[in-house]
């Protein structure tokens, strides 16, 4: 459909050039509130955000300029810079895990087995549960009094030693677990679906040639996926840089400040502190480092092909 | 249809009713069980007056329910009352010209000559006037003493922080947790507070906290301080609970030997049917210096248009630091009143050391009157590492004393 689309796209603007913008104006009008949606509250929230992280704004916004001030508070601060380390700890694990564990699964799933539907809702039902039930579950079942550990010394296992949560250097895996468990169902789910997307045929052709169940997942298979795997990265992605009702739950950032995490400080700055000049800035450095990551990205993808 | 037909009866008395009296809204975060039963002893006056008592009540802590109360009021949505903490938390709503000036109302019920202490006045004035009622007040410097676990250990039950001290190594000898500690930013912050005006004294808490001279936290009392909390730091290693009652919990059933917390502790004590110097002992200005802070709830009225709400605002306000109402909520709250001349023959004898103290002037500003909400938070984030991790002591010491040098 997107083929006939730009082909019959191409020859219009080769007729009227100009006309090209009043294409389809029911469409546009449609999207007019959508557009000034995001050009007003995302874009302009945006703006106003960065201006005022500029400003020594405390309880109420105002535009008293201090220059960077924000900015070099913001990087002296311990648990600023504990808060990133955190994040790109548990922003690496989860990227690598969750998209290796929920493909793995959809591929044993997609095997034709027995049961499947009952396995797939097994995996999915962590995702129909919110982070602050996931948080709260996980907490106690980390807890070294009543969870896992006294569990398992319960069998006999006396000297068995489990408690991630009161441990300053693994409390991050601890909240990794949890993180994974909840969101691996639903990469299967996408994964699974692009799994079935694949023509039969090319499961035929790979036999006839006789390759391997493994590699022809690896070398043929995979690659088919690209479109699969950039969806599910920008859902993990984003589900990573947000991460805050997760760590409110099972942590509350603790032992310590051991497990903060950038969201946590943009809140408690912006309401608790009352100092929104230094949440501004704070909220400010997440999105220069998402856009960090984007636009290198954006032009692999988009810029990559005009010239190929 | 009986029901819907009752409650349409109720409905409509309500609402007949409503037409003579003037309902207020009045939002709060008093909601545990020994909380709720004071927040009612002022909708009963409230309601006993003709007028009608609207009880907004937040669940969760000042943290949860400040920034509500906040966003209420600079989103023109403003309830007609609310507790704040008396301090800095609202001086930008008042600079904004946000809250109610209750000046006249103070001047006829004559509140500078009855509000004991006076600072708790003066953290309501900004520039000559006055814009909220004191209720209660609130001290954070107090040890709670299990005499359970001292006699498991085998010791007497110690008489101020340096037995205390002495005594944990009995107390760990019987497997017992010397001092009970919830993980929290704030808790940590408080025992921190506590020890400084017990270990460094009255002049220096009062010239870093209030004058904000960073050489003096940099000086060799402080020192002593954090060497002290360091050692605290140790005797709490055993303890893993996260909220303030868990760690008393922890006091009450003998599992631990002592807590830092504030008065409000005393309310855990008494559900558990504990009796004050035969159960627990309390002492307030962990047994060293008998000094209290006076930090505490007060009320401040969002400024509104209808002349008739204002005009009941002010009544409220008069009414809320009435000898009598005064009486029967701090009775319940388990905090002091904010005047000197009423009579609370009724308290307790936590709450009449507490009064003593009061009494004989052995009084300081609390961190709330003095730090701003940012510095506060920064301190606590400060010694939430501090306790949970191997900080040295001088290294938090200069960045506290650090903290302090950028305090506004």
């Amino acid at each position: 459909m997107s083929v006939v689309e730009q082909t019959g796209g191409q020859r219009a603007a080769k007729a009227r050039k100009p006309m090209r913008l009043f294409r389809n104006p029911m469409a546009k009008i449609a999207s007019i509130p959508m557009i000034l949606t995001a050009m007003v509250v995302f874009v302009g929230g945006t703006l106003w955000t960065v201006v005022h992280s500029f400003t020594d704004s405390r309880l109420l916004p105002r535009l008293n300029w201090v220059g960077l001030d924000q900015y070099e508070r913001l990087w002296d601060t311990p648990r600023w810079l504990i808060s990133i380390s955190n994040l790109a700890l548990y922003g690496v694990c989860s990227l690598v895990l969750t998209l290796t564990i929920g493909f793995v699964l959809a591929a044993l799933l997609d095997r034709k087995i027995r049961f499947e539907s009952a396995f797939r809702t097994i995996f999915l039902y962590p995702f129909a549960l919110s982070f602050v039930v996931t948080g709260i579950a996980w907490q106690w079942i980390l807890n070294p009094d009543f969870g896992l550990q006294s569990l398992v010394q319960g069998w006999g296992w006396e000297s068995f030693a489990f408690d991630p949560l009161n441990d300053p250097d693994t409390v991050m895996f601890g909240l990794l677990i949890a993180g994974i468990w909840q969101g691996s169902g639903l990469i299967m789910c996408i994964m699974l679906a692009g799994l079935r997307g694949i023509d039969e045929d090319i499961w035929k052709a790979a036999r006839v040639d006789g390759i391997g169940t493994v590699k022809t997942y690896i070398r043929i298979i995979i690659p088919m996926m690209r479109p699969v795997f950039i969806t599910a990265l920008v859902l993990i992605a984003s589900g990573i840089i947000k991460l805050y009702d997760l760590v409110v739950a099972q942590t509350n950032g603790g032992p310590g400040i051991s497990s903060e995490v950038p969201a946590k400080y943009v809140i408690e700055y912006m309401f608790r502190a009352q100092n929104l000049g230094q949440g501004f800035a704070a909220s400010t450095m997440m999105l220069v480092s998402v856009i960090i990551i984007l636009i290198p990205w954006a032009y692999l993808e988009f810029g990559g092909k005009k010239n190929g | 249809m009986k029901l819907t037909t009752k409650l349409l009866a109720a409905t409509a008395i309500m609402s007949a009713s409503a037409v003579s009296a003037v309902e207020l809204e009045v939002t709060h975060w008093w909601t545990s069980g020994g909380e709720a039963a004071a927040v009612s002893k002022f909708a009963e006056a409230w309601n006993a007056t003709g007028n009608t008592w609207i009880d907004g009540a937040i669940a969760g802590s000042g943290g949860t329910a400040r920034p509500i109360i906040i966003s209420r009021i600079l989103g023109g949505d403003p309830m007609a009352a609310t507790q704040l903490n008396h301090g800095r938390q609202a001086e930008e709503l008042i600079e904004a010209g946000l809250m109610l000036d209750l000046t006249d109302v103070a001047e006829a019920g004559g509140w500078k000559d009855i509000v004991n202490p006076s600072s708790l006045l003066d953290s309501c004035t900004l520039d000559g006037r006055i814009y909220c009622v004191p209720v209660n007040i609130h001290s954070a410097q107090w040890l709670w003493l299990s005499h359970d676990a001292y006699e498991k250990a085998g010791v007497p039950v110690p008489t101020n922080w340096n037995e205390f001290v002495a005594s944990a190594p009995a107390l760990e000898a019987a497997g017992l947790v010397p001092l009970a500690m919830g993980q929290q930013g704030w808790q940590q912050n408080l025992a921190f507070g506590a020890i400084t005006i017990a270990v460094a004294g009255l002049d220096a808490w009062r010239d870093v906290t209030v004058n904000k001279n960073a050489d003096t936290a940099r000086g060799p009392e402080y020192t002593a301080v954090f060497q002290a909390v360091a050692d605290a730091r140790e005797l709490a290693r055993g303890s893993n609970v996260q909220d303030w009652n868990q760690a008393t919990n922890m006091v009450i059933t003998g599992m631990a030997g002592a807590q830092l917390m504030g008065d409000w502790a005393q309310g855990e004590f008494s559900v558990a049917q504990q009796v004050e110097g035969q159960d627990y002992s309390c002492l307030p200005g962990l047994g060293l210096n008998a000094i209290l802070d006076t930090g505490g709830d007060a009320f401040y009225f969002p400024v509104n248009d209808d002349p008739e709400i204002t005009a009941a605002q002010k009544e409220l306000a008069a009414l809320l630091i009435s000898p009598e109402v005064q009486v029967s909520f701090n009775l319940a709250k388990g905090s002091l009143p904010v005047r000197g001349d009423i009579d609370m023959a009724a308290a307790n004898g936590c709450m009449q050391k507490g009064l003593g103290i009061l009494a004989d002037g052995g009084i300081l500003p609390s961190g709330d009157q003095s730090l701003s909400a940012d510095t506060q938070t920064q301190i606590e984030d400060l010694m939430a590492e501090f306790w949970s991790g191997d900080m040295p002591a001088a290294e938090a010491q200069a960045r506290y004393a650090d903290l302090i040098a950028a305090a506004d």
